[in-house]
């Protein structure tokens, strides 16, 4: 069951999360997704393309925002559309610590009666990485 | 090289059915740390309304993916995927995917533009069950980067 209706109102802030990557999490991301774009694990493939370092694939920050609102709308199946531009590479250095991102978001329009708009704040080493990120909610 | 605009209203199929699996959707529900049960117990799916577990958001991107593949591939279109950026994307979900979905895609060519010194593809990638009723939507666009020595001419 999605949240419901009467529990939102636009304003609303989602609770924030905050999500380390590491190259182990791009080479599982890669493997679960089927997109093994070199750059997303092995240095010398970033640096012929003209990146510092290896990079974080877009599609797992996506996802990793994705669940600042699938955890808050209760139900993913509630999430109807989820848009985002990818505004910043997230480059991930190879230690133990990886890149810290940091998610934020907001109820920022009603739709109807049982439809919301969330954006979606990610940020990484005080940059933003996504744009105009938002994911439109139905509530029950 | 700039793009060529006849591109435009190209189709590429995904080859085959996606059958989607279970023990998948657990798969890319762990590679993005999302430990919501609804990804792995029947159960909890089905005691919000479904028929088996579904999948995350952006769970539709191999499919997605898998199209961009064919297109990039295409030697008649000469895109290089080493300079291939992803610009921007969107999903809009006509119901969510399920366990034991057998999906079929196909990637559309819906615009192409150059700016900046980068051609730009928008491209869109219909995602059916067998029945052939829709159920996800993906938008891309996908920056080919020029390389520093098509930029200096």
């Amino acid at each position: 069951m999605s949240r419901r209706r009467g529990e939102v109102v636009e304003g609303d802030e989602l609770p924030g999360l905050q999500v380390r990557v590491t190259r182990a999490d791009l080479v599982r991301y890669a493997g679960a997704s089927g997109d093994f774009n070199p750059i997303h694990w092995n240095e010398r493939a970033a640096r012929e393309v003209g990146l510092p370092d290896v990079i974080a694939h877009g599609m797992l920050t996506m996802a990793l925002a994705s669940r600042l609102v699938t955890t808050w709308a209760g139900d993913p199946g509630a999430v109807v559309n989820y848009s985002v531009r990818f505004i910043r590479p997230i480059v991930v250095p190879d230690d133990a610590d990886g890149a810290l991102v940091e998610f934020s978001g907001k109820v920022v329009r009603r739709v109807d009666e049982g439809t919301v708009v969330v954006a979606i704040t990610a940020r990484c080493a005080a940059q933003s990485v996504l744009g105009q990120a938002t994911a439109t909610v139905a509530l029950s | 090289m700039a793009l060529d605009p006849s591109f435009v209203g190209r189709c590429f199929p995904v080859p085959g059915t996606y059958q989607v699996a279970r023990e998948k959707i657990r798969e890319f529900a762990d590679a993005i740390g999302d430990n919501d049960e609804i990804y792995r117990d029947p159960g909890v799916a089905q005691a919000c309304g479904y028929r088996d577990v579904i999948a995350p958001p952006t769970f539709a991107i191999i499919l997605a993916f898998r199209g961009q593949q064919a297109l990039v591939c295409d030697p008649e279109l000469g895109l290089d995927y080493h300079r291939m950026v992803h610009g921007n994307q969107s999903f809009t979900h006509h119901r969510p995917i399920r366990a034991g979905d057998e999906l079929v895609a196909t990637l559309h060519v819906d615009g192409v533009r150059t700016m900046g010194g980068n051609d730009m593809l928008t491209v869109r990638c219909e995602i059916t069950d067998s029945a052939g009723d829709p159920v996800t939507t993906a938008l891309s666009m996908l920056v080919f980067r020029h390389s520093a020595a098509e930029q200096d001419r």
